[in-house]
């Protein structure tokens, strides 16, 4: 690593701490880096290792209970790891500035567009009100927000997440500063709008000569934008350099396991043709679901959808948000009655079950949820999870009860020490894990992964993505996989359908889909996946020996 | 928008006759009525006939049903009928114990707010911890102080031992010195704690680190992010505490000796005055219930969430 003196920003050997009651953790230890002008480096790592709360350093936006205990952080060679609150405010939003992870709750929701974008230029300068608001339109026009003199009287609320992204994004560069810090700035987004907003980035930063510290856990994003690449994990900097040498010749096995996790730069393995002979487990046919509004007429969250899925095989529903995949799966586990089509599950309508009959229709299909933190009761043991569906339709003794309990648990891959344990307790795959085994302790015939992995970092991602596979090998099961990460997808899936708004645009095999599809929102979808930027042959992918992981 | 105000003053009406209902029935179920407690005195020496016939002068003695719809309308017209006791009509009584109680409580309501303003803001803004502990417990202590002990106490720091506020022949302002700070403080104790919470969470919202990365000020982050949002939970409390507001009203005027509506109350309520308990129910559900109109209608100019008519859409 060079050091040059005109560095943007220079970390030096920083070690950050928490302190948690008596104790006070650190959890970045000695990280040393540095950003040139004009370029974009990516802190890439997984959760808790240590990349937010670098990059909050840097902006001086630690949380309260964190500290840096030592080493340096030079902005355009000053030190600013010492420097008072009153100080670092003057060079906040000025010299730094900050692109933040969440868009939807990133902006105040009592202020207007227009005075949320104003605010960064009084605090910083003595513009009068209509200097003020002629610039606020200008930089909103610079992020390609239509309508600004409109858009500058509204609030949040009215905007959608990219809109609003766009706004946080002409905040960031209001002042020109010398260095922005994005922070997962498009992990809240549809793939489509988080291509547009990444380029936005990238031609902001060409005109203005804009350094970027871009944190984000997904390495597409990373290869794809970045020049430099650093790699961090628990807390300490496994590996740095070119984005293009580190993608080709990985140093570190860390660096090497997280390529060859990261389902956007890997070579989906190609699944074996389903025999056209296998009985379908789910039929969907012509469903059409409308809602009803207060106002004006019905709103149809889904409109025509039909597809088939044979047993033992995973079908995809992939779409962006509002496209109606959640209203589909909903209708297909029976909590809304189609408003026309039908949906059978083996040789049952579910739209004519009632009562008893539908609550026993429920073992048949199981969902696992996007997000193992909140699917999960809090004061319940694992124990009390996974038996509770037993509990509600088999009643078996409870010797019984516990021994299989303990089998599907031991089938997910967990200890049965964490029958005993609370949720909280566990790491977020194994979380997962415990909600795919809650699932499936009934046998179900048809399993419904709902982003199920979306919440995961990409190595236990990869895990569970391989226990999904080896549980359908095993039992035979059918899944519907809801996702809107097509770089999954492609991976996991034999069938895929594409959602958009309500309509399906597209349905097949994942290799005709993928490969030869004629419609222009399916292409679309396919390259926004990140991670093109390089050839798959240019991507290191060396299986990693064990014995480089002590 | 117009949907939304029609809806909630229609809602407003509704309880104001649920209100009244109620209390009609509850009133009606009380054994005895308050022209057998005046006139059976053996003082008046009325004989069964004449007591009779006073009943019937004042249609006591007619069906409940017809009685509930002769009083509605009556109350409808601004009629609140006579109070036997005292041989007045309620609304001349009311002319006279209203505005006491309504400035008692109102500034009551205003003190109570500012304190808790300020105990919460004091609080978010103290640089040390243990400075931040203390004041954020003023409110269990505020509420835990009972309101008779506190009014004594009052009276006898700072009109006995200081001779600050006078008791014996106050002016009309000064009398009102004491009580209204006897009212605010269990008042101002659970709202400065909702207050402190919600300060406490909307600090942690992204919205609120990115303001701090544009370089505001830990004061301009207060007021102009943290504090509207922070307020809008409040407001729904503070209009639920205007009832206690009014019960503590009472307990008040008692111990300072103020002839407001509750002295009335309780003296209607001794002599079943059942004319001047369903005019005060009544009175005070009006006001209970204005006041909280005027929260729900706030809602929507503090929030522009709540303004398109069907609350924010995702």
């Amino acid at each position: 690593m060079s050091t040059s003196p005109n560095s943007v920003l220079d970390v030096r050997d920083l070690h950050i701490s928490y302190s948690q009651g008596e104790e006070r953790p650190t959890v970045v230890h000695g990280v040393s880096f540095t950003v040139e002008p004009g370029e974009v480096v990516a802190l890439v790592g997984e959760s808790g290792s240590g990349k937010t709360s670098t990059a909050q350093a840097v902006i001086g936006l630690l949380a309260e209970n964190g500290r840096v205990e030592s080493g340096s952080i030079l902005l355009n060679g000053e030190d600013i790891s010492r420097w008072s609150a009153r100080r670092l405010r003057s060079i906040r939003g000025a010299v730094v500035s900050l692109v933040p992870q969440d868009p939807g709750s990133s902006l105040n929701p009592v202020l207007t567009i227009g005075a949320q974008v104003r605010e960064i230029l009084q605090i910083h300068g003595r513009l009068d009100r209509r200097t003020a608001d002629r610039k606020v339109i200008e930089l909103l026009t610079n992020v390609g927000i239509s309508q600004p003199e409109l858009r500058i009287h509204q609030y949040p609320h009215e905007l959608s997440g990219g809109m609003k992204q766009r706004v946080l994004i002409a905040i960031a560069i209001a002042l020109r500063p010398a260095l922005i810090i994005a922070d997962e700035p498009t992990s809240a987004l549809d793939v489509t709008v988080q291509r547009r907003i990444l380029d936005l980035i990238d031609d902001l930063r060409r005109e203005h000569g804009t350094s970027v510290l871009l944190v984000t856990h997904d390495l597409g994003v990373a290869a794809d934008r970045s020049d430099r690449l650093i790699v961090l994990q628990g807390g300490r900097i496994q590996e740095q350099g070119k984005t293009a040498d580190v993608l080709a010749s990985p140093q570190s096995a860390y660096t090497r396991k997280l390529l060859s996790d990261a389902p956007s730069l890997s070579v989906a393995k190609p699944r074996p043709p389903v025999e056209p002979s296998r009985p379908a487990a789910l039929t969907v046919t012509n469903l059409v679901q409308d809602f009803s509004l207060p106002t004006a007429k019905n709103f149809r969250a889904v409109d025509n959808i039909s597809f088939s899925v044979a047993r033992g095989t995973t079908h995809a529903v992939v779409g962006e948000s509002g496209s109606g995949k959640t209203t589909t799966i909903r209708s297909i586990a029976g909590f809304l009655k189609p408003t026309s089509g039908e949906i059978r599950i083996g040789d049952l309508d579910v739209a004519s079950l009632r009562s008893e009959a539908l609550r026993q229709f429920r073992r048949k299909v199981q969902l696992v949820y996007q997000n193992p933190w909140a699917s999960l009761d809090p004061r319940q043991t694992v124990q009390a999870i996974v038996e509770e569906p037993l509990l509600n339709f088999d009643p078996l003794p409870r010797a019984e009860r516990e021994a299989r309990v303990r089998a599907i648990i031991e089938r997910v891959g967990l200890p049965a020490t964490v029958l005993s344990r609370l949720p909280h307790a566990l790491s977020g795959g194994q979380r997962q894990r415990v909600a795919i085994a809650r699932a499936l302790v009934l046998e179900p015939e048809v399993v419904v992964l709902d982003e199920a992995v979306s919440a995961l970092d990409v190595t236990v991602q990869a895990q569970i993505l391989e226990l999904l596979a080896e549980l359908q090998r095993d039992f035979g099961l059918t899944y519907v996989f809801v996702s809107h990460d097509l770089a999954v997808v492609r991976q996991i899936a034999d069938t895929v359908s594409v959602l958009h708004n309500g309509r399906q645009v597209d349905y097949g095999t994942v290799d005709e889909v993928f490969s030869s599809t004629s419609t222009a929102y399916t292409r679309e979808l396919i390259e926004a996946i990140p991670g093109q930027k390089f050839p798959r042959a240019e991507i290191s992918r060396q299986p990693i020996k064990t014995g480089l992981l002590s | 928008m117009t949907r939304y105000v029609i809806g909630r003053i229609s809602q407003a009406l509704l309880v104001l006759w649920a209100a009244f209902t109620l209390s009609f029935i509850l009133l009606q179920a009380m054994p005895g009525d308050a022209v057998l407690i005046k006139f059976l005195n053996p003082e008046f020496g009325l004989s069964a006939d004449q007591v009779a016939e006073i009943r019937a002068a004042y249609a006591v003695d007619s069906s409940v049903v017809v009685q509930y719809g002769h009083t509605l309308v009556n109350f409808l017209q601004g009629d609140f009928g006579y109070s036997l006791q005292a041989g007045v009509p309620v609304s001349a009584q009311l002319a006279t114990n209203l505005p006491p109680t309504f400035k008692l409580a109102g500034l009551g309501f205003l003190a109570a707010t500012l304190l808790a303003v300020f105990i919460a803001f004091l609080s978010s803004m103290a640089p040390f911890a243990w400075l931040r502990n203390a004041i954020q417990s003023l409110p269990s202590l505020f509420i835990s102080v009972p309101v008779f002990w506190l009014a004594i106490m009052l009276i006898q720091i700072f009109s006995f031992r200081f001779r600050l506020v006078s008791v014996i022949n106050p002016g009309p302002w000064e009398s009102l010195v004491l009580p209204v700070a006897t009212l605010a403080v269990p008042i101002a104790a659970p709202l400065a704690q909702i207050l402190i919470r919600n300060i406490d969470e909307i600090r942690t919202r992204p919205f609120v680190s990115v303001a701090r990365a544009k370089g505001a000020s830990e004061t301009r982050l207060l007021w102009r992010h943290v504090a509207r949002n922070a307020i809008l939970p409040t407001l729904t409390i503070a209009g639920v505490l205007f009832g206690e507001l009014i019960a503590g009203a009472v307990v008040t005027e008692t111990v300072f000796g103020l002839n407001g509506i509750g002295g009335l109350t309780e003296k209607a309520v001794g002599n079943q005055d059942l004319s001047v308990l369903q005019a005060v129910v009544v009175i005070s559900a009006a006001a209970f219930v204005t006041i909280n109109l005027a929260v729900d209608l706030a809602y929507p100019l503090l929030d522009p969430r709540l303004r398109n008519g069907h609350g924010a859409a995702a």
